[in-house]
């Protein structure tokens, strides 16, 4: 069966890279949102947390021998202490000032990673093996499904919700939420707001460096694996628009499908689709798809 | 003692000592200096945008790099003389300036840098598939041939004098921009943006302007690099040239006309030198590009200038208005 003269399968096949890359697209957008809303910083060393996620489960299963879902836990919660470890010396330090000097020091940030893992490990990716349980297909009757990748679909999406449920639907996350509307008044109310956007920068690194975990067995690991990645989510946020963390979801996920149909039917241009669709929004709604028109 | 009357002197000690380089080649290396003039120039364009208009692109590489492919590809594959070539490259980046420019500036602050981010990774892409571009290998032994006919430009003295006058033409247009009733605007829009607009400035009009102007200029940076080196490659439209140029922006100091000029001698000396080192060379621009964000975001000719004002307070109405304390209120 063809649809507009392309094999059925080889659609599916694309389709399914597309929301897997769209999974990726979902859960580091959704950090970078988070951390947004409450430190107004654009995190441009949310690549460079990826990577580090994907690095730090390639050492632990390399030296430490450990197995995959304990890396899975492990690495973005080691790598979430080093984030928070940073904003409390570093960041905190450029709060009041124009955002564009925390975009800066993530930037410097970016350099120092992927400079110092380069000298470790030097350019080449590093290969990481596909846990046990999880190699092997699944057929679901119109195409064939690597179970790895119906794995990651499935944790993405899960992780994604279970965010959006604790910032939408918890007290905690009421708190945050109103830390991001008005954080003297929530400091007022007696609620340490400091710690809580060092906690936010800590979830919001931590996502990035899930999802590279995720993306370990797909993509090599190497130093800059992150760095392409992270310019693509700029344009989902653009997209998107930074108003609402479903919006950062559903944008992600959308655009890995575009990004997958792309790939059948003109493949060269898959990598671009994406910035030519931020333009078109642009054109059509300066604000993004869910984000508000800013005062 | 004031920065501002040390400009002239400092001035002409700097021309004098650029005059001469190519004397000296067991001293300097006269295709490393054209090399930083490149950049000075590069430097200096984009912060009319960054230092006089408060516009951060974090895409000027595409300017630069359009620059580059352009010039190389009419010279190397059309055989058009070198200084229409050069023309070309920085009419073409300038009108793409106009372009991204009018798309970015519908935006402000961290998206807009955002978008022009992105927009130059669709140039990128542009370079990496067009198939007179040689892709990774870049678009090599582009001839360097004659200047307006006469001038043979393989040789390298003859070469950097011209690079020199033409970058110096670049500063100068600059430096024209800065000190002129248009500089005021911008700096006007920099300042309170609505108020701008609510005296009846044009205020998008002004910005596609300068853009344009700053994107034109940093074309020509890139044609003069791509004629020195022969080589127009991914890496001059890549987003790492943006960061370099942000950082040699930013370490000069933004607020100054000229302070760009000396971060790109420092950022240029420092991966020039620093380059045995190898991959430890993006770790340490790291490092410097950090505490300079950290700790003197008003740059190196920022701070000096305020040394030699806190040492020698001239009189109050002498001293440019709240020189220090503009860059950290901006917003």
């Amino acid at each position: 069966m063809d649809i507009f003269g392309v094999p059925i399968q080889a659609l599916m096949g694309q389709l399914m890279l597309g929301i897997v890359n769209g999974s990726f697209y979902a859960v580091l957008s959704l950090g970078l949102a988070i951390i947004f809303g409450v430190l107004k910083i654009v995190n441009f060393a949310h690549g460079a947390f990826f990577m580090l996620g994907a690095f730090t489960a390639f050492l632990l299963a390399q030296h430490l021998g450990a197995n995959y879902w304990t890396t899975l836990l492990v690495a973005p919660l080691a790598v979430a202490l080093f984030g928070m470890l940073f904003e409390w010396l570093f960041l905190r330090r450029l709060y009041g000032l124009d955002p564009i000097y925390g975009l800066l020091l993530t930037f410097s940030l970016v350099l120092v990673l992927e400079g110092g893992f380069r000298v470790a490990f030097g350019s080449s990716g590093q290969p990481f093996a596909t846990p046990e349980a999880l190699r092997g297909t699944i057929n679901l009757g119109f195409m064939i499904l690597p179970m790895y990748r119906g794995f990651v679909i499935v944790a993405a999406l899960l992780v994604c919700l279970v965010t959006w449920f604790v910032i939408e639907r918890t007290a905690l996350g009421a708190n945050l939420r109103a830390a991001t509307e008005r954080a003297e008044l929530t400091q007022a109310f007696g609620i340490n707001v400091p710690r809580l956007v060092t906690l936010t920068y800590g979830v919001g690194v931590g996502l990035a460096a899930f999802a590279g975990v995720l993306a370990a067995p797909i993509f090599h690991v190497n130093p800059s694996m992150g760095s392409s990645l992270v310019i693509i989510i700029f344009a989902v946020v653009v997209i998107g628009g930074l108003g609402s963390i479903m919006g950062a979801i559903v944008t992600g996920l959308g655009l890995g499908v575009v990004e997958g149909f792309t790939r059948v039917f003109y493949s060269e241009f898959s990598s671009t689709i994406v910035f030519l669709v931020m333009v078109l929004v642009l054109l059509l709604r300066p604000a993004g798809l869910f984000g508000r028109e800013e005062g | 003692m004031h920065l501002r009357s040390l400009t002239w002197p400092l001035l002409i000690v700097g021309l004098i000592v650029l005059l001469a380089v190519p004397f000296f080649p067991q001293l300097v290396y006269s295709v490393f200096i054209m090399k930083t003039l490149c950049f000075v120039l590069f430097a200096c364009a984009f912060n009319l945008l960054l230092g006089h208009t408060g516009i951060l692109s974090f895409g000027h590489a595409a300017f630069f790099g359009t620059g580059a492919y352009i010039t190389g590809q009419l010279v190397k594959a059309y055989g058009v003389p070198t200084e229409l070539g050069i023309l070309a490259g920085g009419l073409v980046a300038a009108m793409l300036g106009a372009v991204i420019g009018a798309l970015a500036i519908r935006r402000s602050g961290i998206y807009l840098a955002m978008i022009t981010l992105a927009m130059s990774q669709l140039v990128f892409f542009f370079f990496l598939q067009a198939p007179f571009t040689g892709a990774e290998d870049g678009l090599q032994r582009i001839p360097r041939g004659t200047f307006l006919g006469m001038i043979d430009l393989n040789s390298d003295v003859a070469l950097y004098y011209v690079v020199l006058g033409i970058v110096g033409a670049g500063l100068w247009v600059v430096w024209r921009t800065v000190n002129s009733p248009f500089g005021q605007v911008l700096r006007a829009i920099r300042e309170h943006e609505p108020r701008a607009i609510s005296l009846g400035y044009p205020v998008a009009r002004y910005k596609v302007l300068v853009f344009t102007l700053s994107a034109g200029l940093s074309g020509i940076a890139g044609s003069l690099k791509a004629i020195i080196f022969q080589l127009a490659a991914l890496y001059d439209v890549h987003w790492h040239t943006s960061g370099d140029v942000i950082l040699m922006t930013l370490l000069g100091g933004m607020n100054t006309v000229f302070g760009p000029a000396v971060g790109a001698v420092i950022v240029s000396t420092l991966n020039h030198y620093l380059d045995p080192f190898g991959a430890w060379v993006t770790v340490i621009i790291g490092v410097v590009f950090m505490t300079c964000v950290l700790t003197f975001r008003q740059g190196v000719v920022g701070e000096l200038g305020r040394l030699l004002r806190s040492r020698h307070p001239s009189k109050p109405t002498k001293a440019p208005p709240h020189a220090s304390a503009r860059a950290d209120s901006q917003r």
